[in-house]
């Protein structure tokens, strides 16, 4: 049986589930449960410095996109760190690590950016025994107006100069939250090593308008009239957060850096490519948020289940296996022929290829065949593009088959050639030449 | 090829009056023999997977006897996880593909199931459940692992899914089981009963295979209470008993010449006879087929002798349509396959030549004061070939009465916990009282006495002998 059991950056869980910081771990009661249900860890919704907590509107702050049967595919929230009085988290938290200390208790800091403000944070905080802290540069309203959460996040210097204020002034693990609100996540990666961060976690939401109320005329969901920018997450986000986990992940400055994956993650499924991209564990929320505590059984059985399938005994086994193939477009092999295939057997006969294909790609499709409703490939035109395969509404019903025999007929070169990449192609004024 | 598809010499029968084999053709035979409900394609297992919406403490989960996590298993399988789907499956109910087969699961879990009440289209639970259960089956694997040995040993009287539910849960524990069975194969009603196009390719006999691959039962067949094996003895042997011997009798219609006339049988025999048979063709039907009774097994009867050719088949039942045991679904797929059911009607009189049946005449009754009336109008159909399907009752000669047991509505009477009124003794399935006599629930009762069972040994003295 498989094992799950994780040490991230010096952090014990029984497995790499977290809670992200975000509502559902915001109290002793949500997180009390969330370990009931099974959950390895928790990151405690951000506190902030000691004084008034901050007000949040009452309603709405959430808004969402929905595809069929009103599933939630992408959320977005207006949420801000914790309205709760600090000594009340802290000692909540004191009490649920007593409670589960085999759990990973880590707590989510946001405090203006002076080295005084994180010093006096710190200490109370260390005093709880939790596992360590995830330093939020990542809130995208609401507290970045105050020169915090993303105005930070957007900065590397800034990030390097708070992560090494903590790592001076604390012996806990730092985790570094990195805000996708940015050009190159690579940047922020690397100034949150450069200042002794232990880990990044990512991604944090990303601003979003969710849509427009028509007849109020205004951003919505709309309070009291009037719409704002709030972060978009879940099932939708999962590609963005991949590519920046993965960026990281093979950068050779930050390559070895723990990585906790966020973004999306509702399945077993989504969670492994995380961790073969790199992740040491990952954050769920928005799943939780739409489904409950509950997922997480789903998740640990459907682990474990292709763990043993594939030979891995350990997360380790696979951790980052993905990266190694990961490479820029460059050097695809553009010698890699595949067409698609469509299986008459499983084909239900709408046709939704051939629209796509006809109005919008390579005309590759045929219609009818000896006048009979029938879709077939024309491998001449086919370049393998795979828009068919995916709006298909049927698993499988059309695949993309790679070819090594025979003659392409949309170019009249045989199939079998060895791989060729942009950077030497001919028609690539740039090619490097093999005597350079 | 002749017009109705037969080769010189097949369905010869098709319409030859009194009983007899043959009626249809192999292909009529095999079709309608088939499986019921064919399993869903993997499309339509996501599809229909991702109907469910993972409710709160579901009320599918509630509605379920076995309390089967039915929102997890759905969400394993729309997460491609369908070996999980199948373990969450078997720890609830380790006969979870058979259930997945003939649970009414329009009046269970299909009921409760909230899209029923927003849309009228519950989520196809009982498909999708096969459709896990049978990859995990299919793929020969099996989820369980047993406790260390507790060093005890346990009797289980009754194969049927109540004993083959309890030795299971026994095994898993630790303990070491003995499995009696009277007949010469397990499953009892699973592989007795049930209809056969409900468990088709001998799925019964693979069910049971996949029971005993938890090890630990030791299965002895041609053993039956009261004739071959004393209660006594059991309990003198073993550390606890466990009675799931189910209803081996049944209710007579106790009129002149239902044991002399040919083509009088009873239904629950007929069936069996059917789910042995290895060649249909063989098994010889009426062409005017009349069936007595209101419930599963009424139904059961008279869709099968449809199927096997019979070409006009009534069932009578003696109360109206909302009395009838049978389910709505159950009385749609006899009415379907033309079926005719006519209601508030008792018989009378058998009515015979030359020592075989050839009508019943029955007389209309009328509910009044709580019992039923004749009206004294009568009406006779045509008949020859009738099966009585009024009841199976439970029969305790041989060990019922001198042991003590409790007897509660004409069956064993047992706690919440199973255990009758015999310390050492525990009971399940249809023989005890106050059950739905369904596949489902006797599951329900050989876990639940199992664990019962399990509790009262921990460190404890032999239950069977206390007084």
């Amino acid at each position: 049986m498989a094992d799950l059991r994780t040490n991230f950056a010096g952090i014990l869980s029984p497995n790499p589930f977290w809670l992200a910081s975000a509502p559902p771990t915001d109290k002793a009661y949500n997180v009390k449960r969330a370990f009931e249900a099974g959950w390895g860890g928790v990151v405690w919704k951000t506190l902030g410095e000691d004084g008034p907590p901050v007000v949040n509107v009452s309603g709405p702050r959430y808004g969402a996109i929905h595809g069929p049967d009103r599933r939630v595919i992408g959320f977005n929230n207006i949420e801000l760190i914790t309205d709760r009085p600090l000594d009340v988290n802290l000692r909540e938290i004191k009490q649920v690590k007593r409670d589960w200390p085999d759990r990973a208790v880590v707590v989510s800091l946001m405090v203006p950016c002076e080295e005084a403000a994180w010093k006096k944070i710190l200490k109370p905080v260390e005093e709880t025994g939790c596992d360590g802290i995830e330093l939020n540069f990542g809130c995208p309203h609401g507290m970045s107006e105050r020169g915090m959460g993303s105005a930070v996040g957007q900065v590397p210097e800034y990030i390097e100069m708070v992560v090494r204020w903590c790592k001076q002034n604390t012996r806990m693990p730092v985790i570094v939250k990195l805000t996708p609100n940015i050009t190159d996540i690579r940047y922020p990666a690397r100034a949150a090593k450069r200042g002794g961060a232990d880990a990044v976690s990512l991604i944090n939401t990303i601003t979003s308008i969710m849509q427009v109320d028509l007849d109020r005329m205004t951003p919505a969901p709309h309070v009291d009239g009037k719409g704002t920018h709030g972060g978009f997450c879940g099932p939708a986000v999962k590609p963005i957060a991949l590519n920046m986990v993965a960026q990281i992940a093979r950068d050779p400055e930050t390559r070895g850096l723990p990585i906790s994956g966020i973004g999306g993650i509702t399945t077993w499924r989504d969670a492994a490519e995380f961790i073969a991209l790199g992740s040491g564990t990952v954050q769920v929320c928005t799943a939780a948020m739409t489904y409950g505590f509950r997922i997480v059984t789903e998740m640990i059985s459907g682990l474990t289940d292709w763990m043993d399938q594939a030979g891995h005994a350990t997360l380790a086994d696979f951790e980052g296996r993905a990266t190694r193939n990961f490479t820029e477009w460059e050097h695809l092999n553009l010698n890699y022929v595949a067409k698609a295939v469509i299986d008459q057997d499983l084909c239900i006969k709408c046709g939704r290829c051939f629209s796509a294909c006809e109005d919008t790609s390579h005309q590759a499709i045929a219609a009818t065949v000896n006048g009979e409703r029938k879709f077939v490939v024309k491998d001449e035109e086919c370049v393998g593009c795979n828009l068919c395969v995916l709006v298909c509404p049927v698993e499988n019903c059309i695949t993309l088959e790679h070819r090594t025999q025979g003659i392409d007929p949309r170019t009249g070169v045989p199939y079998a050639q060895p791989p060729l990449d942009w950077t030497k192609h001919p028609n690539n004024p740039m090619a490097k030449q093999a005597a350079e | 090829m002749e017009q109705d598809g037969t080769k010189g010499g097949e369905a010869q029968n098709r319409y030859a009056n009194g009983l007899a084999a043959g009626r249809l053709t192999g292909v009529e035979y095999a079709d309608n023999f088939a499986d019921l409900h064919p399993p869903l394609s993997t499309h339509e297992a996501f599809v229909e997977a991702e109907r469910c919406y993972f409710c709160h403490e579901p009320p599918c989960q509630k509605a379920c006897p076995t309390g089967i996590d039915i929102a997890m298993f759905i969400r394993q399988i729309a997460a491609g996880n369908a070996l999980g789907a199948a373990a969450t499956i078997f720890s609830a109910n380790v006969l979870g593909g058979m259930c997945a087969r003939v649970c009414p699961t329009e009046t269970l879990c299909e009921e409760a199931c909230v899209r029923e009440a927003a849309e009228g289209k519950p989520v196809k639970i009982g498909l999708l459940q096969r459709h896990a259960t049978d990859a995990m089956m299919g793929a020969g694997r099996q989820p369980f692992e047993r406790a260390r040995s507790t060093g005890r040993r346990i009797a289980v009287v009754g194969a049927g899914p109540a004993g083959l539910a309890c030795a299971h849960k026994l095994a898993e524990l630790g303990h070491e089981v003995t499995l009696f069975e009277a007949k010469d194969r397990l499953g009892g009603l699973n592989e007795y009963g049930i209809a056969a196009y409900k468990t088709v390719d001998g799925f019964a006999q693979k069910e049971v295979e996949f029971v005993l691959s938890i090890g630990g039962i030791k299965v002895e067949t041609g053993r039956k209470l009261g004739t071959n094996l004393e209660l006594s003895e059991l309990r003198r042997d073993y550390d606890a008993v466990f009675l799931g011997i189910g209803l081996a009798g049944v209710n007579k219609l106790r009129l002149a010449g239902e044991e002399s006339l040919k083509g009088v049988s009873d239904a629950v025999e007929f069936i069996a006879e059917l789910r042995q048979a290895t060649d249909l063709s063989r098994l010889p039907v009426g062409r005017k087929v009349v069936v007595i009774g209101g419930g599963m097994t009424a139904i059961d009867a008279a869709v099968q002798s449809k199927r096997l050719g019979a070409d006009e088949v009534t069932i009578v039942y003696r109360r109206g349509e909302a009395e009838m045991k049978a389910s709505g679904y159950e009385r749609e797929l006899a009415r379907n396959d033309g079926v005719l059911i006519r209601h508030f009607a008792a018989p009378k009189t058998l009515e015979g030549e030359a020592g075989r049946v050839t009508g019943v005449v029955f007389e209309r009754v009328a509910p009044g004061n709580g019992a039923l009336a004749s009206t004294g109008e009568t009406f006779r159909l045509e008949a020859d070939m009738v099966l009585s399907a009024i009841g199976q009752i439970f029969i305790s000669d041989g060990f019922g009465n001198a042991q003590g047991l409790d007897i509660a509505g004409g069956r064993i009477a047992i706690d919440e916990e199973r255990r009758t009124s015999v310390p050492g003794i525990w009971a399940g399935g249809d023989c005890v009282a106050g059950g739905q006599d369904l596949t489902v629930t006797a599951v329900e009762d050989g876990k639940q006495a199992a664990l019962s069972m399990h509790r009262a040994l921990a460190g404890s003295e032999r239950v069977a002998n206390s007084e």
